[in-house]
């Protein structure tokens, strides 16, 4: 087949039009998962843990809120729960949260050593735990369950061995009036 | 290839080399983590062997591999020798061979058991830092050598068309290094102080994002080593001809600009970093698809006229036509399906929400071994392939074994990950020495976990194979046959001239410079203005 100069004018027009398509439509799912990112993030306030909030983390047990005795859920006066726990080489604590269903939850973590992260299997629950700063997830559990909550960031050669509880309760047995005096947990 | 034959051949041998011993330990690993091994009494030698598999894998592999191919090419594209400048490459070389058997012999001793990523307050014995920083100078001096070499072409050869392969060989010594000087900061300025003990208090949420900005576009770096040779020997193994060189540079350009600034999408779950970078950071990690949308599209027209000009017809006629028993051709096609799924996996990590639902999980791992292990190694291997009879003078030994080694490779890598992403989804943590399958919500992932050791024990043969074939290559006797030069694909539009922005790269470093500057000031001048954040350093192995 001979080439001649209509031929390879014809060519090369196609092949313009081709990767012009081919842009339009690349393009187009750039745009679009930017299109899902932003919806996402602003309808269903989805965003990453970032709070931004320092702590020191050499003085956790002393003062302030993750002493000891606040370690587990409080009900808040707006009737959320917050839960507060500590990450240490190789446990948290409390190892065992009890949550409501149905009710928003802030879950507040801080590290007392090195960086930490968790997860709670079969949910979006995931932060990591950097020591410095407190990590902050806001969620809703709509099922009762017991979940695992693994520590996710490697912290140390016993790190396989950090694996935490989280029992969801129903609402209508979850003690919120004994939660706002002290906090409640599911830890032995 | 001139003056370089002896020394891109100690690279790319050392670079295999390593590689095999990481893949030893890799198969290790995926049995330690599986049902059927019993739990380890000391889980700590899981940690150790992850530290060293990638270490190796992460930095001296890839490296090695991309200076000695980059020798390659300066010296073959440009036809330029590298005269006194070999003397440096070698110089080079050994600073590099120095830092990774420091750090070896610092990992292999128990001393550095924090894994290859760069997260104190938990930190290794200081000789493993001191190692990985002489492995990245050696890489500097590559990158300037590379710099040097192109400069050089330019200014004998005024008003010519710099080589597509040296253009994006060059693209890649500059991005990387750019790129390194993240963790080389982090290293030398909190870290190595932090693990001799001179200065134990640290900030972790700074370290992070110090080193976010080497851990993303690294990625890039062991990348386009394989975009090189999709561009350049891919369409000359197929018989084609380059759909469009403009389009080459281009990419290896936009490489360059997006690769840098988005690097805190690693950090989506940190709480140190507040949710406007994060969102930015998402918005360009979108952008850096756009070069390798170009690319699918450059690459597959290339190989359609290569396809039609052997006289393959029809709308898939053409695929069929193709000369898939070449180990190149071959490797391209297993890369690219391999870059689709890779690529889909990340487009789910970088997705600023959807991200909680796989981070820090088994599905990343999967992430990117699909698009290093799989789809750029592959590459290294096809590369190897390449260049094996232009660098030892003796004809591949054998191209039927190499097929073989290459399918391997890549059904290993589908058995390894694809398990991987399910487990993920289920909320398996990765690096985790092993786990209590007994429970109810683990005992679903034990037979996945099998599976990916399956997968992994067919990768170990494809290394083996890849050996065997590149050791006979080497060590039968030099034959009569003359072996052709390198053959770098000729571009459809090779009369066209390009712009001059796209015949040098200081342009687009220059918008790398500044998009990175606009990207990372805020986020790291932030940790100077003192919030009481800083911990206490820890050193892993009960130093100080």
């Amino acid at each position: 087949m001979a080439l001649t100069p209509d031929t390879h004018e014809r060519a090369i027009a196609l092949s313009h039009m081709l990767e012009r398509r081919w842009g339009i439509a690349m393009g187009g799912i750039v745009v679009l998962l930017f299109a899902v990112i932003v919806y996402t993030a602003l309808h269903y306030r989805s965003h990453p843990p970032s709070s931004v909030e320092p702590m020191d983390s050499a003085r956790l047990q002393f003062s302030g809120e993750f002493t000891e005795a606040n370690l587990g859920t409080r009900t808040e006066a707006d009737g959320s729960v917050t839960v507060r726990l500590v990450a240490h080489q190789y446990t948290f604590a409390p190892n065992c949260l009890l949550i409501p269903t149905d009710t928003p939850v802030r879950l507040r973590a801080v590290s007392g050593d090195v960086i930490h992260g968790l997860l709670v299997l079969g949910t979006n629950v995931n932060t990591m735990v950097v020591p410095g700063y407190v990590a902050t997830v806001t969620t809703t559990f709509t099922k009762a369950g017991e979940h695992l909550m693994p520590c996710h960031e490697y912290c140390g050669p016993g790190h396989q061995g950090m694996w935490a509880h989280v029992h969801v309760i129903d609402r209508n047995d979850f003690p919120f009036q004994e939660a706002r005096r002290r906090s409640v947990s599911c830890a032995r | 290839m001139h003056d370089s034959r002896r020394l891109v051949l100690a690279h790319l041998w050392v670079a295999f080399g390593a590689m095999a011993i990481a893949a030893v330990l890799g198969v290790w690993q995926m049995y330690q983590r599986s049902p059927l091994a019993a739990w380890l009494s000391n889980p700590e030698l899981y940690y150790r062997a992850v530290t060293a598999h990638g270490t190796v894998l992460a930095y001296v592999f890839p490296t090695l591999f991309a200076m000695g191919f980059g020798y390659a090419v300066a010296t073959s594209s440009l036809d330029q020798p590298l005269g006194s400048l070999r003397r440096w490459a070698w110089t080079g070389f050994a600073l590099l061979l120095l830092g990774a058997v420091v750090a070896a012999i610092t990992i292999a001793t128990g001393h550095a058991s924090v894994l290859y990523t760069f997260y104190p307050p938990m930190t290794a014995h200081p000789a493993y830092y001191v190692g990985v920083v002489l492995v990245v100078v050696g890489s500097w001096v590559w990158c300037a050598l590379m710099v040097i070499a192109f400069a050089r072409f330019k200014r004998a050869h005024p008003g010519e068309k710099v080589p597509l392969a040296m253009y994006g060989t060059v693209a890649n010594a500059l991005l990387w290094a750019w790129t390194s000087i993240g963790a080389a900061a982090e290293v030398l300025l909190i870290v190595l102080p932090a693990s001799l003990g001179l200065n134990p208090v640290l900030d972790a949420g700074l370290s992070r994002v110090l080193f976010s900005w080497t851990l993303h576009a690294i990625v890039y770096f062991w990348l386009l080593p394989a975009y090189v040779a999709f561009y350049t020997l891919l369409p000359a193994a197929a018989g084609g001809r380059l759909y469009s060189d403009r389009m080459g540079r281009l990419v290896f350009a936009l490489f360059l600009v997006f690769s840098m600034p988005i690097g805190i999408h690693h950090l989506f779950a940190d709480p140190q970093v507040g949710s406007g970078f994060k969102f930015l950071h998402a918005i360009f990690t979108g952008m850096v698809v756009i070069p390798t949308l170009l690319t699918v599209f450059t690459i597959t027209a290339s190989l359609e006229i290569a396809g039609r000009l052997r006289g393959g017809g029809g709308l898939f006629g053409w695929i069929v036509a193709l000369p898939w028993r070449r180990p190149m051709m071959l490797a391209g096609g297993l890369a690219f399906v391999m870059l689709a799924f890779g690529g889909a996996g990340g487009l789910i990590n970088m997705s600023y929400a959807l991200n909680s639902s796989v981070h820090n999980t088994q599905w990343v791992t999967a992430h990117f071994h699909l698009i290093f292990g799989g789809s750029a190694v592959i590459m290294y291997f096809a590369v190897a392939y390449e260049l094996w009879p232009r660098l030892t003078g003796r004809p591949l030994l054998s191209p039927r074994l190499a097929w073989w080694q290459l399918m391997l490779w890549f059904v290993g890598m589908m058995v390894l990950s694809m398990p991987w992403h399910v487990t993920g989804i289920m909320g398996q943590p990765r690096r985790m020495a092993y786990f209590d399958y007994g429970h109810p919500a683990l005992a679903q992932m034990a037979p996945l976990v099998i599976v990916s050791f399956i997968g992994a024990l067919i990768l170990l043969v494809s290394v083996a194979l890849l050996l065997i074939v590149l050791w006979r290559t080497h060590r039968q006797p030099r034959s009569e046959l003359v072996v052709p030069p390198l053959g770098y694909a000729l571009a459809v539009d090779r009369d066209r001239p390009v712009p001059r922005a796209l015949n040098g790269l200081g342009v687009w470093a220059t918008m790398m410079v500044l998009l990175t500057v606009v990207n990372y000031a805020y986020p790291i001048a932030l940790y100077f203005t003192a919030q009481g954040s800083e911990v206490r350093a820890q050193r892993a192995d009960g130093g100080n």
